[in-house]
């Protein structure tokens, strides 16, 4: 018996046995679709008609000025529900309804992956329930209303640190419990095989298109392509497609008030080889393996665990990993809504805030694409009563 | 043989599977809730290692796991209360453990320490059988039963390659869900038990939901050689965590309760 879905020694399906079934069922449904013309032409046509890809690769005259290296943005913030997360709950969802599923859950922390799962339930016409935090649902209480309004039940879950982390652990029990009818639907490149595969391929629409949009822009491949990870799907969805290209790929954590200080969730930059949510990857725990509470001012990223492709291509060093403050991204926040009018997701501003710090490195003819993962607008409220 | 092999051998009657959540309320008071257990007659007593996302447990249990990890209980503290366990006792002890624990530790060092301190068998509950190779490999070199799951969901052909890796007992996963005390034990629950026992001649101990005499009488008519109760006695914990006397004393009196119910010819 060959261990499936590694990446390097990462990955795997450490699930409990009463999983197993449903992972296998899901294995080979998605490799059904995988090979299905109509399946690949389902979903282009969903993301054309319904959530409006191609998204722009949009150059920043402001900023580039600014920061002195040429910036793009990949607008994924441009896709309906305001973030890449619909990439690939379009695409699950429409696995979902193939296999016969009756039912959706899913987790959410910042509420982006919970809204791109209501609205493909409200679309495609499967009930839909979704796992949050409770400290979440309070910093995101938007998020909560537009998925109640698209018919989604918001389940708040009080248990451990009552974010992303125990929002997973309480779906993953309702899954174990319905396994037979629902479909668990994540929202990013963790988990165990495989989803950290198929979440993968959904989301590196984002890399194939920005590819095409570079070379047909600049005639030329950028120098860096930028991209936030808390899970890690808009990164791994935008730097797949250039894996294999001599591009250098950064991937920023959520450093909160500073890796030293232990309230972050730097999980690469500061974590270790662990097994949570049935995935071997980099994880942040104690010497006795207990998963440490993680802070970020993004619920999105608050998240102790990292999709195992990323630990991969951590040791391998292809991708390098960074981590950048609350207080740096919340100047970045505020510095591409001034310069570019664009009111970036916290998440995303991230990479903006890396790119800031580190300006000195690229030179003025440099193409740096960020990958804006979301808008804003979410966290404008939080943001607006902070003091700093 | 070992300890576990020996236990379900010299049974007449039904295993009782006791569970408790090492460090549970602290590590004093945890060895006082095995010695009860093992006065009212428990046959192999498992012990769960506490985690901070413990995703195949219910409420009951997963307070018991805070409260251990609020004694700071550690993987020294769990092989010290075995150790303590061993002055007294010969009971079979399993460790129920999630991965990570056993991973950050070094898996060959944890199944030497298990072993060291007196631990019969080791199942981890996200380890499905595909994983299982390097814990396979290790385990018998410390006389470590590798003890697995099946569920109402496994297929026939992963009932046998479980069963072919398997050693000490198979538990079987009576509902389709985490653990906590249920009413019944469902019609699935028998039909597994059926299922599995074409497979192997391994013990078969029925687990997940079960707290009553009734429902021990059930499993044992249907021919299990064991039933496996955690839930219910960490209710019993977690009622009386104010006084440790009357805890003892309602977990042997329950243990015997339950003891009782698996003698004999379990009148319908
Ligand atoms: C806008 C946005 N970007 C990024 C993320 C982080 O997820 P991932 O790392 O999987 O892209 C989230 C998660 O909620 C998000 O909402």
């Amino acid at each position: 018996m060959t261990p499936k879905g590694r990446y390097g020694k990462y990955g795997g399906q450490y699930v409990a046995e009463s999983l197993m079934s449903a992972l296998i069922e899901l294995e080979s449904a998605y490799a059904n679709v995988s090979a299905d013309p109509q399946f690949a032409t389902a979903l282009a046509d969903l993301q054309a008609e319904y959530a409006g890809r191609k998204t722009p690769l949009t150059f920043c005259p402001n900023a580039s000025g600014e920061l002195g290296c040429k910036i793009y943005l990949k607008r994924e913030d441009l896709v309906h529900g305001g973030s890449h997360k619909l990439n690939n709950t379009l695409g699950q969802a429409l696995l979902a309804k193939q296999m016969g599923k009756k039912r959706l859950i899913a987790e959410t922390g910042a509420g982006q992956h919970g809204v791109a799962t209501a609205i493909v339930g409200a679309a495609l016409g499967i009930p839909v329930e979704i796992y949050m935090g409770e400290v979440d649902t309070q910093r995101q209480a938007l998020n909560v209303f537009r998925m109640e309004l698209m018919g989604a039940k918001v389940i708040t879950v009080r248990s451990g640190t009552r974010t992303l982390k125990d929002a997973i652990n309480e779906a993953l029990r309702d899954w174990v419990a319905n396994v037979r009818d629902t479909y668990y639907l994540i929202g990013s490149v963790v988990g165990p095989h495989p989803y950290p595969l198929m979440v993968r391929n959904f989301q590196s629409v984002i890399g194939r298109e920005a590819r095409e949009q570079v070379m047909k822009k600049e005639g030329q491949l950028p120098d860096a392509v930028v991209a936030c990870v808390g899970g890690g799907s808009n990164a791994i969805g935008i730097f797949y497609p250039f894996l294999s290209d001599d591009v250098e790929l950064i991937g920023v954590e959520a450093g909160g008030e500073g890796i030293t200080t232990g309230r972050h969730s730097a999980t690469l930059c500061a974590g270790d080889a662990g097994v949570l949510h049935g995935t071997l990857s980099y994880l942040l725990q104690d010497e006795h393996g207990q998963v440490l509470p993680t802070h970020s001012i993004s619920a999105g990223l608050d998240y102790p665990g990292v999709g195992p492709e990323h630990a991969m291509l951590r040791d391998n060093r292809r991708v390098a990993y960074a981590a950048v403050n609350d207080t740096e991204v919340l100047d970045a926040f505020r510095f591409l809504s001034k310069t570019e009018g664009i009111i970036p997701a916290l998440e995303s501003a991230h990479a903006v805030a890396y790119v800031m710090q580190n300006a000195g490195r690229f030179d003025k003819d440099d193409i740096v694409i960020i990958n804006l993962s979301g808008r804003g607008d979410k966290d404008v409220a939080e943001v607006a009563a902070l003091k700093v | 043989m070992g300890r576990i092999e020996k236990a379900f051998a010299r049974a007449e009657n039904p295993a009782f599977i006791g569970f408790t959540v090492a460090g549970d309320p602290d590590k004093t008071t945890c060895i006082r809730i095995a010695r009860a257990l093992i006065k009212g007659g428990t046959d192999i007593l498992e012990l769960g290692v506490p985690f901070s996302d413990p995703v195949a447990d219910g409420p009951t249990i997963q307070k018991a796991d805070e409260r251990a990890l609020m004694a700071q209980t550690t993987p020294d503290t769990v092989f010290e209360i075995v150790r303590e366990i061993r002055k007294e006792s010969d009971v079979p002890i399993v460790f129920l453990t999630y991965y990570n624990i056993v991973f950050r530790r070094g898996i060959e060092t944890f199944y030497r320490e298990a072993h060291d301190a007196g631990a019969d068998g080791i199942l981890i509950a996200d380890m499905p059988v595909e994983e299982s190779e390097e814990i396979c490999t290790i385990a018998p070199r410390y006389g470590i039963d590798p003890v697995f799951l099946v569920s109402q969901t496994t297929s026939d052909k992963r009932i046998g390659k479980i069963a072919a890796k398997a050693q000490g007992y198979l538990y079987l996963v009576s509902v389709l869900g985490v653990t906590g005390v249920r009413d019944q034990v469902s019609d699935g629950a028998i039909d597994l038990l059926n299922r599995v026992r074409r497979h192997t001649s391994l013990p078969l101990a029925i687990g997940f939901g079960i707290s009553t005499p009734a429902q021990a009488q059930t499993c044992a008519r249907a021919g299990a050689d064991g039933v496996i109760v955690g839930s219910a006695i960490v209710e019993i914990v977690e009622r009386n965590l104010k006084d440790p006397d009357v805890m003892e004393h309602e977990l042997t009196e329950y243990v015997s309760s339950m003891k009782k119910a698996l003698i004999g010819d379990y009148p319908v």
